[in-house]
């Protein structure tokens, strides 16, 4: 099982709707407009219109037909500059937090409404061999989580080297395949499972016949949306359910202690897979950049700001025109977009920006636009929903504040360095501090004060 | 029964904070950033308090004391916040968009008291909520039929409190008026003691003070964020002066 999902159209859509989005980005509120509304008709005219200013020339036609809807091309005002990319900065900021705030409001809701998730059935992934039965002293439990998260990890860095060499060998048609497949099992199977459940809490009768239309018409839209084409706002929903829906089968599926583990080990991995010099990620986000192809499209959810121009300007004057370009794009991604199996580029990266520095514009394309792996999104609910299963509130509160500060740090540092950086070690660490300071030491004191009406 | 009294708490408890943040924050992508920073801030006093509680075990039963140090530490987080809002100004990372309203430095100490707010106001009152929807009544435990009603209103109480608290924290600090960081936190010591009295059941002391100080700490705010009498004169007289900067104005100003 996997959430993979290739989002071909994310690099395109996202350079169009960002070309659609500049001639007016003065303010906020065309950005904020309904995405919905870039229908495609829409986006062709775009298109049109960017095909026209295009032949201008390509080094300096190429900037300035896509700057001069955005009037600061030019270095005379870098104050304006400035602006706008703090602008951005704060909105990609925000373009982030928002869907985040939702995956893990779809995370949290069911777990503390639907039993089934934060009970344990007694089964286990196969990952996870060790089981932690009840009867073994902390120690032994200890022992067998960090055993389980070692073999997690291992499992994960295997399937991140397998992807890598799939994709240097360029067998784009395999990794089409494997993300295809497990995104099938999700959008229909877990899907399955999880109306099921809710049906069942909100005691709704339902026959098979209706559920199985239900099932086939959301896993078939949510097929064609990822791994082909359909509206942004669309594919976005569907990106943060899959993500929702996996980190509701790890919740489920792993032991306790194990999960707190695995979060910790997954985000060191993090770590240093993104920033190693031959860390798995790095050299997939290098081989990328080499090909000048967009970093897996794929399982990443994008916030479809700036970015895409830079992407769309630096394919396109090495290849062929633009009409060819347009089709060829949407071959290319669904080949090679179907990016890395889950967790490994999910949690890869917030692959942000991750573009080279080539030139000062392109710095700017980066930053206005930013990616988040849907492995951030799925093992930020997996903490938040697995200290909501215990059934503090408070706790939840906590460590979802926690973990939007991490990502607030972490998009900082990103506005910084200016490189792909991974975004799980500060949101996670903070995610797993609080969790256990507030339930271990601020729990008994607001208890206290709640019961006896206190307020501070 | 329990869903009514839920909604009911709900909407006592959170209504007022939900418009403010909707109508005057949540189009303003650097201020819900500031929000967050700042009940981010919030929590760190918490914890601090509640490892002071916890370590001072002797003293775990008189809540008096756990109060008037948890003031004391959420004041002291509310400057450091303060500090590192002004170290960001200073750096140019927020000087482009305060140039862009007159209003930003009031906005910015506007956000980040709601901030706190409604982050001191989940905390003390999710836990409450969640136990409603349970197969109980009101007056939990056998305890008093208004328990709930009392714990929605002081939480309304203290989010709006916080608001002006860090609207006024803000200017004294910026300012240098002293005076005023000891009104906010003698009254908020004021109104965090009176609440003990709840235990008691006697609600009406609570409930006075805490309105009585939330009523002042309004006024006082708008008259720190350059309210007047005359400002509130000319607003019904539908003529802004160009140098208004009252709440009122900064609900409306234009996101940046």
């Amino acid at each position: 099982m996997s959430d993979s999902e290739a989002d071909e159209n994310t690099c395109l859509m996202s350079s169009e709707s960002t070309s659609q989005l500049c001639p007016t980005g003065d303010s906020d509120t065309p950005m904020e407009r309904d995405l919905d509304e870039q229908t495609n008709e829409e986006i062709e005219r775009l298109e049109r219109l960017r095909r026209r200013k295009r032949p201008e020339g390509n080094d300096d036609g190429q900037s300035s037909s896509q700057d001069n809807d955005r009037p600061n091309s030019n270095a005379d005002d870098d104050e304006y500059d400035e602006e706008e990319e703090l602008k951005y900065g704060f909105k990609s900021v925000m373009m982030l937090i928002v869907p985040v705030s939702l995956c893990l409001f779809v995370v949290v809701a069911t777990v503390t409404s639907v039993t089934y998730y934060s009970q344990s059935s007694g089964q286990y992934l196969i990952y996870t061999p060790f089981h932690e039965q009840k009867g073994i002293s902390k120690a032994e439990k200890a022992g067998h989580a960090f055993l389980n998260a070692i073999i997690v990890i291992g499992v994960v860095l295997g399937m991140t080297i397998l992807l890598v060499i799939l994709y240097m060998k360029k067998c784009y048609k395999i990794i089409a395949g494997w993300l295809i497949l497990s995104s099938l099992l999700l959008l229909f199977f877990f899907s399955f499972i999880y109306i099921q459940e809710i049906l069942q809490v909100y005691n709704i009768a339902m026959d098979y016949f209706t559920l199985s239309l239900i099932v086939w018409n959301f896993g078939v839209v949510g097929m064609v949306c990822i791994h082909w084409k359909g509206p942004l706002l669309l594919q976005q929903i569907y990106l943060i359910l899959v993500s929702a829906l996996m980190a509701l089968v790890f919740i489920k599926y792993l032991p306790d202690w194990t999960t707190w583990f695995i979060l910790g080990a997954i985000s060191i991995y993090d770590l240093f897979a993104v920033l190693c010099p031959n860390g798995p990620l790095q050299i997939l986000v290098r081989t990328a950049q080499e090909r000048n192809e967009p970093i897996f499209p794929a399982l990443i959810y994008s916030s479809t700001i700036m970015w895409g121009i830079g992407m769309a300007n630096e394919n396109e004057p090495g290849r062929t025109t633009e009409e060819p370009v347009n089709t060829e794009a949407f071959d290319q991604v669904s080949d090679e977009g179907d990016g890395p199996s889950r967790s490994e580029a999910s949690h890869a990266v917030s692959a942000l920006a991750g573009q080279d520095r080539e030139s000062n514009r392109n710095y700017e394309d980066e930053e206005k636009g930013v990616k988040l792996g849907l492995g951030d999104f799925i093992f930020y609910s997996v903490l938040v929903g697995k200290a909501s299963s215990y059934g503090d509130w408070n706790t939840t509160i906590a460590c979802y504040v926690a973990i939007l500060i991490g990502l607030c740090l972490t998009l900082l540092l990103l506005m910084i360095f200016k490189r792909a950086l991974p975004a799980l070690p500060i949101s996670i660490a903070f995610g797993l501090v609080f969790n256990f300071a507030t339930s271990e030491l601020v729990k008994p004191f607001t208890d206290e004060l709640a019961s006896k009406q206190v307020f501070i | 029964m329990t869903l009514m009294t839920l909604f009911g708490c709900i909407f006592i408890a959170f209504g007022p904070a939900t418009v403010i943040f909707l109508v005057a924050v949540a189009r303003d992508h650097f201020h819900v950033i500031i929000m967050i920073s700042s009940a981010f801030f919030w929590l760190l006093s918490l914890l601090i308090s509640s490892i002071w509680w916890t370590i001072v075990s002797p003293l775990k039963t008189q809540l008096a004391f756990g109060v008037a140090f948890s003031v004391l530490f959420q004041e002291l987080f509310r400057y450091a916040f303060f500090v590192l809002i002004k170290k960001a100004e200073d750096s140019e990372l927020v000087s482009l968009a305060s140039k862009s309203s007159g209003l930003f430095k009031h906005k910015t100490a506007f956000v980040s008291g709601l901030g706190y707010g409604i982050m001191s106001g989940l905390f003390a009152m999710v836990n409450i909520l969640a136990d409603i929807t349970g197969p109980g009544a009101p007056g939990l435990n056998g305890e008093s039929p208004q328990f709930l009603i009392i714990s929605a209103l002081l939480t309304c109480a203290f989010v709006l409190l916080n608001t002006f608290w860090g609207i006024i924290w803000f200017e004294s600090c910026s300012e240098k008026k002293y005076g005023y960081l000891v009104v906010v936190f003698g009254s908020h010591l004021f109104v965090s003691l009176m609440t003990l009295l709840n235990n008691k059941e006697s609600y009406l002391g609570s409930m006075l003070s805490a309105y009585l100080v939330l009523v002042v700490m309004a006024v006082l705010a708008f008259k720190v964020a350059g309210g007047s009498l005359q400002n509130l004169h000319s607003i019904f007289a539908r003529k802004l002066p160009s140098d208004m900067r009252s709440e009122d104005v900064t609900v409306v100003s234009p996101t940046t």
